[in-house]
């Protein structure tokens, strides 16, 4: 069966992204930072959020046919919709990184050649010179150009090899499926690494006087909740439609049950990095938690709150797991949580006192990329059969029940 | 009229369970199964009942949290304060941020023995205690129906043993209980 947008989706997600960039426009041009540094902000936020999204649901898709998971075959085509906004993903967060690369914005404090000056006292940073060999531009772009480049391939040739398995008969479809457990092999021992040095490369390096090793975790499983939300949201959406009439409810508490089980890691290493910080109390370690809980602290205990307790207290039961109208008003919540997450990840590092509360820009942003982030995805859905055709795990999928 | 526990014997699980969906639909009810491991979908066509382990397993996991805070309250705060790195150890709420680790485990710990237990409880199988399985080899490869007479007055013995051998069976053996 094949997805048609309907003639409401198509003009919603016009509508948001016209709002969106409304709002935005409105906050851009009432921006009185420097540099005009707060709209980068939190045009940057909305543009990794939305890019993490569809590169959790890619590792989660490699990760699903390394284990030769079944029961997922059914949703496949949605996680494949899902990590088709890589591309346009990457060329957003890209177009941030490049404008603070070239001075256009100063949100990671090492790009700016001052901070190097020794003959410079108001600017010289002895910390940055320290890390010099490894964070400085050249370096940096070759990590990021390798680590999109390999998120982009990947993400093309999967989808173009599922469509692939479509077109096989049932002679082929064995040997094009060992092709495609070894590539997410391959994907998966790469993006292991990229994930975390993309965590330090783009958000850790904003508050550059900070380290925490386990940053990149605790970023990609943000990554992962992130994908595992939106999949639950987008297939209940299109069961609601009438289609997917194979996912039966065991399918869907499954998927209920990723969203349970990741919040739980998500929250472990969110806490875990927040613990032993402050067990630790060392100067260089806690100015990241004191920037944020000091100014912030609703943001912060809010954001946890939401993403750890409400998922923990609400989705515990097999019931919940299975009322579609429940799952989506939960797994909405937790998708405003890690946009929260987001948020606090990235504007106060950045903006300082500048940042003082959640304003037009960041909702603005949020709403426009919202927008283009659905379309796109169901715009990828309506590509394809809704169903993969040929898949060695179809049958068991179809009879999936626990 | 004695009663009477009829075992059917079946090779398959798959076999077993088109048995008890042709039993059931004729309006008989059984009783119990046995088998060496869990048979999938085999639950809603015997009408069991939904597990209340779930539930069992969430008290045990307050209680488990409940007994951890009060032992950390008792031990940290309250009987000998301990400074451990300056931490702050005058007020309960002050210290919790280091006591969260234990929280976590205790709770998971009483919830995951509870459960365990309890389950071993329910099922008669605690180390120790007496087999109760009609059949030996249903702890094998063969699975075995339970049917009592007393719960299907509407037929006759030989009624239900004839439903039975229509189905896939390998043997049926009566008992007198």
């Amino acid at each position: 069966m094949n997805f048609t947008i309907s003639k409401r989706a198509g003009t919603t997600t016009l509508v948001l992204l016209a709002v969106g960039v409304l709002l935005a426009a409105i906050g851009v041009i009432g921006d009185h930072t420097d540099n005009r540094q707060y709209s980068w902000a939190a045009f940057y936020a909305n543009a990794l959020f939305f890019f993490f999204i569809a590169l959790g649901t890619l590792f989660f898709y490699a990760l699903n046919n390394i284990t030769e998971t079944g029961w997922t075959v059914l949703v496949r085509r949605v996680y494949e919709a899902i990590f088709s906004y890589v591309p346009l993903g990457a060329a957003l967060v890209v177009i941030a990184l490049l404008a603070g690369s070239l001075g256009l914005n100063h949100m990671w404090p090492w790009m700016d050649g001052r901070t190097l000056d020794t003959s410079d006292p108001n600017h010289y940073d002895a910390h940055i010179a320290l890390l010099r060999p490894y964070l400085n531009l050249p370096f940096f772009w070759v990590r990021a150009v390798l680590m999109i480049g390999t998120f982009i391939y990947f993400a093309r040739w999967f989808r173009a090899h599922s469509l692939r398995m479509d077109q096989v008969g049932s002679d082929g479809l064995l040997r094009e499926h060992w092709s495609m457990y070894n590539r997410s092999i391959g994907f998966m021992v790469l993006f292991a690494f990229f994930s975390s040095v993309l965590s330090w490369d783009w958000i850790m390096s904003i508050d550059v006087h900070w380290k925490s090793a386990l940053f990149g975790w605790y970023v990609f499983s943000g990554m992962w909740i992130g994908g595992m939300v939106t999949a639950v949201i987008i297939v209940l959406y299109l069961k609601g439609k009438g289609y997917l009439p194979q996912v039966n409810g065991s399918h869907i508490q499954d998927m209920g049950k990723w969203v349970f089980a990741v919040s739980f890691l998500w929250s472990y290493l969110y806490f875990a990095q927040f613990l032993l910080t402050w067990y630790a109390n060392i100067p260089e370690e806690v100015t990241y938690f004191k920037v944020r809980i000091d100014h912030h602290p609703a943001l912060v205990w809010g954001m946890y709150f939401v993403n750890f307790a409400l998922p923990m207290v609400l989705l515990m039961s097999r019931d919940t797991k299975r009322n579609p109208k429940f799952l989506i008003g939960v797994g909405v919540l937790i998708f405003i949580g890690h946009w929260l997450d987001m948020v606090q990840m990235i504007m106060p590092g950045s903006l300082g006192d500048h940042f003082e509360q959640i304003g037009l820009l960041e909702i603005g942003f949020f709403i426009a990329f919202l927008g283009l982030f659905v379309r796109t995805v169901l715009g990828a859905l309506a590509k394809a059969p809704l169903t993969v055709v040929h898949h060695p795990f179809l049958e068991e999928s179809v009879h999936h029940q626990i | 009229m004695s009663n009477k526990v009829i075992y059917a014997v079946y090779e398959d699980p798959e076999l077993l369970k088109d048995a008890a969906r042709k039993l059931v639909s004729a309006g008989v009810k059984v009783r119990d199964v046995f088998s060496p491991f869990p048979v999938h979908g085999l639950d809603p066509i015997i009408g069991l009942k939904r597990t209340r382990l779930a539930i069992v397993s969430f008290m045990f996991g307050c209680f488990g949290l409940s007994l951890a805070i009060l032992g950390t309250y008792y031990m940290m705060i309250y009987d000998w304060p301990m400074n451990i790195g300056g931490k702050p150890n005058g007020f309960y709420y002050q210290n919790v941020t280091s006591f969260v680790p234990v929280l976590f485990e205790f709770t998971v710990l009483n919830a995951a023995h509870g459960m365990a237990i309890t389950y071993l409880i329910r099922n008669k199988t605690l180390p120790g205690m007496k087999g109760r399985n009609p059949d030996p080899r249903s702890t094998d490869d063969k699975f075995v129906l339970e049917l009592r007479t007393e719960d299907n007055h509407a037929h006759s013995d030989d009624s239900l043993t004839g439903m039975l051998r229509e189905t896939a069976v390998l043997e049926i053996n009566e008992r007198q209980c």
